[in-house]
């Protein structure tokens, strides 16, 4: 066609099936290295050449002289040369070119190439075309290749049936479960057979219920070991105009998911177990933190509270219908608790421990409390939470207090107790002295006493001498009244006299002026000596005095002086009470005791009872009548008393009136010294 | 007085109270005795040596010099230590009579006494078989009797 058309040079370009550039496959005339890296791009839209390929349209670039004939024309191996483009049309009426033909000849030629552009597009068209068949089938197979092993890698049986349950594709997996070659095992033949039995008849069953995806559970034996396996049959059916309709079946193995289901199941009670473990651990800890008297407040670590115990609540949370003051007491706790802790958060300390000073808002009590706080961290050391203890300190405070004032107290008592010291030791002191005084004065007293009772006695001597001696005679003869006034005079001295003497007594026994003089006596000689002392007065009084002594009696240890004193002074007021009878003097010794009674007991008046301690006392006689008619001065008895006690003895008496009295001395028959 | 009388013993009465020596001189001499005064124990020693009595009447209780201390001295004299001393006296404390057995008196009597009963007591002294001779052997016999 170059010869008889007088066409030196050409370039054939065509579009590659799926591929958006026109490549050089052929050319005349033209150099092979321009023409090998010529390409253009279809996507360059205002290329003139792409243009071409769009229009499907002849077009004749004339040679280019300039540089704006070669800005208007698209750059190609024949360079500023003129050149004809054809598009290689499939038909007149094809709405795609599948190249182009490029050449140099004169500008009229166009009838014969179009003819040829459209013969020669047909051909390259087929070329193409068969080329792109070889590659789809080349494709083909890699895909096939490719879902087979895609197939193959799932564990999942995976297989393909016709209608009739026939296998007709199966993944490797089900092919060990659906297929067994002749050299196989018997029991895994068998197994395999059965397998077949089992998942015809599933499917079987399954197409008579209806079309769709659905799901069972198909029960297999394992051909490798014999076990049952579980499957969830996932069967689709798949209508395919060419191959007919099919069955996709997916065996998904559930043993081991009912092995999960169970595991979860187990795992999910012991959660719930655990669950209720840790919410009893909750309670508990609830309780013991409810149940510690001081408040207790853990804060998250951006200080916000998550939990309180109830006694934290009484002091941070506002109490049901709060009064505005009552309110403000809350706040005031939250706004000194909240800056505690925020000065805790922000501190590197682990612990801190400080004083706020809270408001109890129950009372309005001022309630300062020692707040000890601890950081809970996580595993990683991030901060978690805050626990702070709040412990009231009002009872250390008062109890500080307390004893502050029981030292005062003890501290004030000490100086009272030495105040006290000082004082008995001064008052003691003044004792002593007094007590030396005292026997001073005693002896004072004593002397005094010795002193008047000798100056006593000096004119008393003089005066009953005198009357003695008037009565005597001794200035001449008395008349009987003379002699009886006389008479007087000298009893009532007498009676003085004895009252000094007494009283002398008594005093002496009062001052212990009166010592004794222990010693060893026979009382039947005593009991003469007295007899006859009173001799005169028994002779006068016409009783009869008997003694009565037994004969063992043996001697005993006291101060004669004085038990003779007590006797006389019995027996002579036994002589003077009694009128008629007589008196009884007798000495016992009491069994087992080692005492000596010695009793005087008379006829006489008696003395009632209501007077029978009296007669002991000073100055007694049963009325002053008496002393006139026996006379006496009223200090016998209590003289006998007072010397029977320094003998360690006593004096007792019985008594009738009109009948008679007994006094009885009793005395220790070893008497002390 | 009436001194002339040898057969009347006689005794020297010492005594500070004038009453009680006038009643006592009274009645002696009524009893029959030949009586000489003395108002204090100096007197009484001097009397004893003039007058050289029988017995000697002491109150114990004296000015210028007690009868304790008259009667030691007349039991220290030679001319006088035979003459038997009854010592007088209104004390009633005790040891008193053992202070003037001490003193060397040979008899106690104790105030208010009668006048007869002093001179049943100087009758006593006087007649004892040997007032006159050995009296201190009597005199330390009396001791061991009444202690």
């Amino acid at each position: 066609m170059g010869e008889t058309h007088g066409i030196s040079r050409s370039l054939c370009l065509i579009k590659p099936t799926g591929e958006e550039t026109l490549i050089a496959v052929g050319s005349y005339g033209l150099q092979r290295q321009a023409v090998t890296a010529y390409s253009v791009s279809l996507e360059d839209w205002n290329h003139p050449l792409v243009s071409v390929l769009n229009d499907r349209r002849h077009v004749y670039f004339p040679a280019a002289h300039s540089a704006a004939d070669r800005r208007r024309r698209p750059s190609t191996p024949f360079e500023d040369d003129a050149f004809h483009v054809a598009p290689l049309n499939l038909s007149g009426f094809s709405d795609e070119a599948v190249g182009l033909l490029l050449f140099a000849a004169p500008p009229q030629v166009v009838g014969e190439v179009s003819w040829f552009t459209l013969v020669f597009g047909q051909k390259v068209d087929q070329i193409l075309r068969l080329h792109a068949l070889r590659d789809g089938d080349r494709r083909q197979g890699r895909e096939r290749s490719l879902l087979y092993s895609i197939i193959n890698a799932v564990t999942d049986p995976i297989l393909l049936t016709d209608t009739e349950g026939r296998l007709l594709i199966a993944n490797a997996r089900a092919l060990t479960l659906f297929t067994a070659s002749e050299e196989e095992s018997e029991g895994r033949r068998g197994a395999v057979r059965m397998n077949n039995m089992l998942l015809s008849s599933a499917l079987s069953s399954k197409a008579i219920e209806e079309t769709g995806a659905a799901r069972r559970e198909l029960l297999l034996v394992n051909p490798v070991d014999g076990s049952d396996l579980l499957f969830e049959l996932l069967s689709t059916v798949t209508d395919d105009p060419r191959h007919g309709t099919g069955v996709v079946s997916i065996l998904r193995n559930v043993s081991d998911l009912r092995r999960a289901s169970e595991e979860i199941e187990e795992n999910y009670r012991r959660l719930r177990v655990a669950e209720a473990q840790s919410r009893a651990e909750r309670d508990r800890l609830n309780l013991i933190i409810d149940s510690v008297a001081d408040p207790i407040v853990v804060t998250d670590a951006g200080g916000a509270t998550s939990l309180m115990n109830e006694p934290a609540e009484r002091m941070f949370t506002m109490p049901h219908r709060a009064s505005a003051t009552e309110q403000r007491w809350v706040q005031a706790n939250d706004a000194h608790f909240s800056s505690f802790i925020a000065g805790m958060l922000v501190s590197a300390d682990q612990r801190r421990v400080g004083e706020i000073g809270l408001v109890d808002p129950m009372t309005g009590e001022a309630m300062p409390v020692e707040a000890i706080a601890g950081k809970i961290l996580s595993e990683h050391g991030e901060l978690t939470a805050v626990v702070t203890i709040l412990h009231d300190r009002r009872e250390a405070l008062e109890k500080a207090q307390l004893y502050e004032q029981l030292k005062q107290a003890s501290d004030e008592l000490e100086r009272k107790i030495q105040a006290a010291t000082a004082d008995i030791a001064h008052q003691n002191e003044l004792l002593r002295r007094q007590a030396i005084e005292l026997e001073q004065n005693s002896q004072l007293k004593s002397q005094f006493l010795a002193n008047m009772s000798h100056e006593f006695r000096t004119p008393l001597n003089a005066m009953l001498g005198y009357t003695s001696m008037m009565l005597q005679g001794v200035a001449g003869p008395l008349d009987s009244a003379a002699k009886r006034q006389l008479g007087r005079i000298e009893s009532n001295g007498r009676h003085l006299l004895a009252i000094i003497n007494e009283i002398l007594d008594i005093s002496r026994i009062e001052a212990g002026r009166m010592p004794l003089q222990i010693s060893t006596f026979k009382i039947p000689d005593l009991l003469g000596d007295v007899k006859s002392e009173l001799e005169p007065i028994i002779m006068r009084s016409k009783l009869t005095v008997t003694l009565d002594l037994p004969k063992d009696l043996k001697p005993i240890s006291s101060d004669r002086q004085k038990v003779k004193q007590i006797l006389l002074n019995l027996l002579s007021n036994a002589l003077k009470f009694t009128h008629q009878g007589g008196v009884t003097i007798s000495a016992r010794r009491a069994t087992g005791e080692r005492t000596l009674s010695l009793s005087v007991a008379d006829t006489g008046i008696g003395i009632a009872q209501v007077d029978q301690e009296k007669i002991f006392e000073d100055f007694r006689q049963l009325d002053t009548s008496t002393t006139r008619a026996y006379g006496g001065t009223g200090l016998g008895l209590s003289i006998c008393r007072r010397l029977a006690e320094m003998l360690g003895g006593q004096i007792a008496v019985q008594s009738t009136v009109g009948k008679g009295s007994m006094f009885t001395l009793t005395l220790p028959l070893q008497g002390r010294k | 007085m009436t001194r002339v009388k040898l057969d009347r013993p006689r005794v020297l009465l010492v005594d500070d109270y004038p009453d009680a020596r006038e009643m006592y001189s009274e009645y002696l001499e009524f009893s029959g005795f030949d009586v000489v005064e003395a108002a204090n124990g100096m007197e009484a020693l001097q009397r004893a040596v003039e007058e050289a009595p029988d017995i000697i009447l002491m109150d114990l209780s004296l000015p210028v010099m007690d009868g304790w201390e008259a009667t030691r001295r007349l039991k220290a004299d030679e001319r006088t230590s035979r003459i038997p001393v009854v010592a007088l006296t209104g004390h009633a404390l005790a040891g008193i009579s053992e202070g003037a057995k001490r003193a060397g008196c040979d008899a106690f009597v104790t105030k208010p006494c009668l006048p007869e009963d002093l001179v049943k007591e100087i009758r006593k002294v006087l007649e004892h078989p040997s007032a006159a001779a050995s009296r201190k052997t009597r005199r330390s016999d009396k001791h061991a009797k009444t202690s």
